[in-house]
């Protein structure tokens, strides 16, 4: 309850500082802070309570609530626990993630919590248990439905995309279906090529689709309670590479209700000379090179995309109109992946007069993930990468 | 060559030395001339048991002098014995129907069979385009199936899904109105005639096979949620063989499903006969471990006792059951194939002569006294003015209107923008 208050004050405080930054903008200003207080009142209007609040934490001094420590996968366990809580109607199935746990312990104690008709172990017939899921969903319940990697979601995709995605369409408004995929995504450590790809770039293509990406243990909680509770098919791309790694999250998202907005982007660091934007694991590489580059003065602003589709290209706008540079970064391959879809956004719209440089993607490599490390460390954007790239947009 | 009809109890007449005398030079391939024997032997098989006569000009001339309460209330058929697998008993070996539900069941038939007439004829005049796949002489698998469940249940098929929309609730108007992708469609024009729904009844699909998983799905609900419903997902002898199906059967055993698996084996996966695509061609056992039927799927009574049996075995909580309906389509297997490539013409007016299922079962009730001719003629002519009267409307209701062009993406969300064919064009999507 106390989060609803806080953000009706968060709106009040919103309104107030609107006004002030307006007054500032007839003072003596440099173009840059005035591109900055600008960009800042967009973002105000456009990008929702996160990014008040975000921005609002750093000017304000605000006592921060009890933090406890969290990993994405015990975050996502956790969300999953809450919903099924929640609502009868939802429930997991997918390869061993009852009695086994989940393959990367991701479902532990479920099973034994809700039992066998809400936690359902399947045989590997992903085509099947896909078209299971949808059909349930069809007949309104809320499944979940694991894939152990994406990489095996190719054998059920026409499940996704024809029986799930394009229905509510199709049917005119008659048939929803509420449904979550989810599984890890990407890249991981030495399971090579079948086993390494990124499905965002494939997935965001699709119309009817929600397809969301988390980075950190809030974003995992927040977007897949959201997800879960969305009554339209989500596309839930997490990452094996990142299930072990701790955040501190806050009595505020720690609450049962806790949700993120599908479709909003957040400001993760803020910055003044170049905007990286990212999703995923990557989201952390751009954070150390953005700590990298504010020693020799640079300083990054870093988008944490969240959702790829619908692709939150007014947070982005702001940021590009603010800075000027834009990088994209990201684990998938380049042709036709998500740094080509908001290069070609940013070209479209109307940040494109504001950018002082071309926008440039820092990608996987386009190959097939080979096996042995040397190789496989090569084959991903490394910090160096970004740095490199970074300081290559900005001329230095 | 084995085939499935050679082993059909009570079809030994052999008459195919008769049939290869006479059309000999006729035919051109071997297969085809076999085809025709098979399908003649066993559908000629069964209208001769039923005793079925023509009734002449004046006993019903007779008849009609009559009253209604004249008429009889209710019969008993005999309908041919299903073929078993992993069951120890069948559907009964009799049929008793009333004079309502025969009426119900003539009228029903007769409305699909006008229908895709109909819709024949708009497509050909290009008022209907893209896919049209047609359902005249299957018509006794829907109305049949329909009379073994009720609208509680659940039902899922393929593309050719006419007949099952109308069956599951749709209307004439609506039908035909999606068919010409018209704002009063079921669809609101947006599906098509591959994609209408109606309340527990989840289309039309296009992806052969898809629709199997998502109707084993629908019964896992049907379980999960305790409600004694059960799904009825079809497929036909093309679907037979894909992958997915065989994995739907594995699961819905294991979970013991509500779900009746019903393929409708009308001899052609499109272009391709069941001999040249099926290294088995029993269809019924091919779900293995699951006990299966094969039916008459041309004869309405059949159906309908099998679909019964199936659902009690479901709603005793047996799990699966597959039920084979040898039935045929008239039609090519859509709207550009003239189904004559592929098959021969003097076969498919073999099976409208001997088997057709609306001859059929008015021939029971004219001959068992349950309704006359006239009144059978009256029913004619107001599903004649039914499909006129859609067909009007569906060639004269509007198009959907241009803001529907986004709508319906997403269910229960804010409108957001889509983006359209350039960069400058404002779109919004609604829910």
């Amino acid at each position: 309850m106390h989060f609803l208050v806080a953000n009706e004050i968060l709106y009040c405080i919103e309104d107030y500082c609107i006004k002030a930054f307006c007054k500032l903008r007839t003072s003596r200003s440099s173009l840059t802070e005035d591109r900055s207080k600008m960009a800042s009142i967009r973002c105000f209007l456009r990008s929702g309570k996160s990014a008040v609040s975000v921005v609002l934490r750093r000017e304000f001094s605000k006592t921060s609530p009890a933090a406890v420590q969290v990993n994405v996968r015990d975050a996502l366990n956790q969300a999953m626990d809450e919903e099924l809580e929640r609502d009868e109607k939802v429930f997991l199935l997918g390869e061993e993630v009852a009695q086994y746990d989940g393959a990367y312990k991701v479902s532990r104690g479920l099973w034994k919590k809700y039992g066998d008709k809400r936690i359902i172990d399947t045989p590997i017939t992903e085509m099947g248990f896909a078209g299971i899921a949808v059909g349930a969903a069809f007949a309104g319940l809320r499944p979940i439905c694991e894939f152990m990697t994406w990489n095996f979601s190719m054998q059920a995709i026409d499940q996704v995309i024809n029986s799930a995605a394009k229905t509510y369409y199709m049917s005119a408004g008659a048939q929803p279906v509420p449904i979550v995929f989810r599984g890890p995504n990407g890249s991981s450590a030495g399971v090579a090529a079948q086993h390494s790809q990124c499905f965002a770039a494939w997935y965001g293509h699709c119309p009817g689709l929600k397809v969301v990406s988390p980075w950190n243990s809030e974003d995992a909680r927040g977007l897949l309670k959201a997800a879960i509770r969305d009554n339209n098919p989500v596309v839930f791309l997490e990452n094996e590479l990142m299930y072990g790694v701790p955040f501190d999250l806050s009595e505020e998202v720690m609450h049962k209700d806790f949700v993120l907005p599908i479709g909003k982007a957040k400001v993760e660091r803020q910055g003044t000379h170049i905007t990286l934007v990212s999703h995923s694991r990557c989201v952390g590489f751009c954070l150390d090179a953005a700590a990298v580059l504010a020693k020799e003065g640079v300083e990054c602003e870093v988008v944490n995309l969240r959702t790829i589709r619908p692709l939150d290209v007014e947070t982005i706008e702001a940021s590009v109109m603010k800075t000027g540079h834009l990088v994209t970064v990201e684990g998938g391959w380049p042709q036709y992946g998500v740094g080509a879809e908001i290069c070609a956004r940013i070209m479209e719209g109307p940040a494109f007069n504001y950018l002082d440089a071309p926008a440039v993607r820092v990608t996987g490599v386009d190959i097939p993930m080979p096996y042995a490390k040397i190789l496989e460390d090569h084959s991903v954007p490394q910090i160096k990468d970004i740095i490199f790239t970074v300081k290559k947009v900005l001329n230095m | 060559m084995p085939s499935p009809f050679n082993l059909i109890e009570g079809d030994r007449q052999q008459k195919g030395g008769e049939k290869r005398s006479e059309t000999a030079g006729r035919w051109q391939h071997d297969s085809m001339q076999k085809m025709l024997t098979i399908i003649s032997n066993v559908l000629r098989g069964s209208a001769s048991r039923h005793g079925a006569q023509v009734v002449s000009e004046a006993a019903s001339m007779v008849a009609s002098s009559r009253s209604y309460a004249d008429f009889t209330p209710e019969a008993t058929f005999d309908i041919k014995k299903v073929d078993l697998h992993r069951l120890e008993e069948g559907p009964p070996l009799t049929a008793t129907l009333t004079r309502e539900e025969g009426l119900k069941y003539y009228r029903t038939m007769q409305t699909i069979r006008r229908m895709e007439l109909k819709a024949d004829q708009l497509y050909k005049q290009k008022i209907i385009r893209g896919f049209c796949h047609l359902y005249d002489g299957q018509e006794a698998c829907a109305v049949g199936i329909e009379g073994g469940i009720t609208l509680s249940d659940h039902l899922i098929t393929a593309y050719r899904a006419h007949g099952y929309t109308l069956t599951r609730g749709g209307t004439v108007r609506e039908i035909m109105a999606e068919l010409t992708g018209r704002r009063g469609g079921i669809a609101k024009g947006k599906g098509g005639s591959m994609h209408m729904y109606t309340k527990n009844f989840y289309g039309g699909n296009g992806i052969v096979g898809a629709q199997v998983p998502l109707g084993a799905g629908v019964a896992l609900a049907c379980k999960y949620l305790g409600n004694d419903q059960l799904c009825v997902s079809l497929y036909g002898d093309g679907a037979a063989n894909q992958g997915q199906i065989f994995e739907t059967y594995n699961m819905s055993s294991l979970w013991k499903l509500p779900i009746i698996f019903i393929c409708e084996n009308n001899q052609y996966g499109m272009g391709t006969s069941v001999e040249r695509s099926s290294a088995s061609t029993e269809y019924y056992k091919r779900g293995d471990y699951i006990p299966g039927l094969r039916v008459d799927g041309m004869d309405v009574l059949c159906v309908r006792e099998a679909t019964k049996f199936a659902a009690d075995h479901c709603r005793s909580g047996k799990g699966p059951i597959l039920m084979e309906l040898q039935t045929y389509r008239y039609h090519g297997h859509s709207m550009s194939d003239p189904g004559v490539s592929y098959r021969t013409r003097e076969e498919i007016q073999e099976v409208r002569s001997k088997s057709d299922p609306i001859s059929m079962l008015k021939d029971r009730m004219l001959s068992n006294n349950m309704a006359s001719i006239e009144e059978l003629k009256e029913i004619d002519i107001a599903v004649r003015k039914e499909i006129e009267d859609a067909a009007q409307f569906a060639t004269t209701d509007p198009e959907p209107p241009l803001d529907d062009l986004c709508s319906h993406i997403f269910a229960n969300d804010q409108p957001f923008e889509v983006r359209a064919a350039t960069p400058w064009t404002k779109l919004t999507s609604t829910s």
